[in-house]
């Protein structure tokens, strides 16, 4: 994709800015999709109707939203920091935004293929806490203050289980890049790295149930990373109203979510990527079979969303089942539970590597 | 001047200007948060020059670490937005005669020191490299580092845990 523009343009800048178009594009469908399934998949556990009245089954209530939110006042209280306010928003969506640098689409559509891609993946992500710690502090409201120390605390805490995992996985497939750890899982479901990896062998079947266990730890982490629930305190609506972004209206609040949206599908991705064989097919792909090579890399694209969205289906799910946690229970979760277990997971995975 | 030239000047940019913004503003919100972009563009400068890990590290390590510490500090502390901070002048002679001094070593080091200028070629990756290196000629440092570090932790742990006597 990356070489198509360059030829088309000349000129490495101008290309990279029209691939970096594609996961933008991807964002916004994730954000405008997935609201209207996030409510739609709530009233479906509620045992409720939903959205169904603006467009055939309410399919355009988040578009008729996204049109209200455009045209709102951007009304501010007297007593915020307009300085950091305004960066606030965007700090963080650029922070979430930037991650998809790394992620590989398809074997066509890769951003930046990077060797250090998922351990830039896991850096830029803390773009994202300075942000929302900006957002909490320039509103001069108790409420977000309390949410931004809430989601800082989290996100620091959770990422540790999550780059001890991800560390197994390097480790055990001995590159930091996100398209080579998915190319490795290529051909068929029994050589993602949730079964083992490709090599057949005893290490093979060894390696399984640590892997099902790294993969519960990074999910449950990762989850918590991006403030769902059952790791919602930072924006607890019970106790916080809103949390860091109590104090946001319009097109600024549009920005958190668009952020939120868009970390959900980047961490499913990291976690397809990692375990689930990022964009690669279970079962082969068609273009192989019928011989039509341009077909493979929009299979490989469908897989990758479809993986994608399974993962964030999931998160829907957990969010209308689940009760939040405690502030306290959420950090002995972290730091007596995730974090002992990823270490001892991380050194048995790296014993049975070097059978 | 080409595209990278840009680029570089816009990271070179973003350093330096957010450098000036941490030590003459009096908001010390103000000072951390653009400590932020510091760092940022450093890593920026980073990359450009081909040292891709530890550009990640410099985000890892100072924006995702220390600097939130350093915000969390802050924001804790009770009533610090009131403490004036002083950034006004004093002892203007020998504070110019020692950063003279400074400045005038640092500059001649920089131009009396025979650089090696091969026209190396930009790695695509130093990973692999800092990783052997760390684990065969720099392994003694690499471990005392990493005891350091344990110590400094079970320190601190020790003293978050103490009880009221």
């Amino acid at each position: 994709m990356y070489q198509y523009f360059y030829d088309l343009t000349g000129n490495t800048i101008i290309a990279t800015l029209i691939v970096a178009v594609f996961p933008l594009v991807n964002v916004l469908l994730v954000a405008l999709i997935g609201v209207y399934l996030e409510r739609k998949v709530s009233a479906w556990i509620q045992d409720r109707i939903g959205p169904n009245r603006t467009g055939p089954l309410g399919l355009f209530q988040t578009v008729a939203d996204f049109l209200k939110m455009l045209q709102k006042e951007d009304a501010t209280s007297t007593e915020i920091d307009s300085k950091l306010y305004n960066i606030a928003p965007v700090l963080v969506f650029t922070g979430s935004f930037a991650a998809y640098a790394a992620i590989p689409f398809s074997s066509k559509l890769i951003g930046s293929e990077a060797d250090v891609g998922i351990f830039y993946v896991l850096a830029i992500s803390s773009l994202v806490v300075g942000g929302i710690l900006m957002a909490g502090w320039a509103s001069n409201n108790k409420y977000s203050m309390l949410g931004a120390m809430r989601s800082a605390a989290q996100i620091i805490s959770y990422e540790i289980p999550t780059a001890i995992i991800v560390l197994s996985i390097v480790m055990f497939t001995g590159t930091l890049s996100l398209d080579k750890i998915s190319d490795m899982q290529t051909a068929s479901f029994w050589n993602w790295n949730i079964f083992g990896g490709a090599e057949l062998g005893l290490t093979k079947f060894l390696m399984i149930p640590f892997m099902f266990i790294g993969f519960l730890i990074i999910f449950i982490s990762t989850l918590a990373e991006v403030n769902r629930t059952p790791f919602d305190i930072p924006e607890a609506e019970s106790e916080l109203v809103a949390g860091y972004f109590t104090e946001y209206c319009g097109m600024k609040w549009a920005m958190f979510m668009l952020s939120e949206y868009g970390n959900m599908f980047a961490v499913s991705a990291i976690v397809s990527i990692l375990f689930f064989g990022g964009y690669h097919s279970p079962i082969g792909y068609l273009g192989n079979s019928i011989g039509v090579e341009w077909l493979i890399p929009f299979e490989q694209a469908f897989w990758f969303l479809a993986k994608g969205w399974f993962f964030i289906l999931v998160q829907m799910w957990l969010r209308w089942t689940l009760p939040r946690l405690r502030v306290d229970q959420l950090m002995s979760l972290c730091w007596k539970y995730l974090i002992p277990y990823a270490f001892v997971n991380l050194i048995i995975i790296g014993i049975i590597s070097l059978l | 001047m080409t595209f990278y030239d840009i680029i570089f000047y816009l990271f070179a940019i973003i350093t330096v200007a957010s450098a000036f913004i941490v030590v003459t503003t009096r908001n010390i919100i103000y000072s951390g948060f653009s400590l932020l972009f510091t760092f940022f563009g450093v890593a920026g400068i980073y990359v450009l020059l081909g040292a891709d890990f530890l550009a990640i590290v410099q985000i890892m390590v100072y924006v995702g670490g220390i600097l939130i510490l350093l915000l969390f500090g802050v924001m804790l502390t009770n009533k610090i937005t009131n403490v004036d901070i002083r950034t006004g002048t004093v002892h203007l002679l020998p504070a110019a005669i020692g950063v003279g001094i400074l400045f005038g070593a640092l500059t001649s080091v920089m131009v009396y020191t025979e650089w090696k200028s091969e026209p190396g070629e930009i790695p695509l990756t130093t990973t692999f490299s800092i990783g052997k290196e760390l684990l065969t000629n720099y392994v003694l440092i690499f471990e005392l580092l990493g005891i350091l570090l344990l110590i400094a932790l079970i320190g601190a742990a020790s003293i978050a845990r103490r009880e009221k006597e």
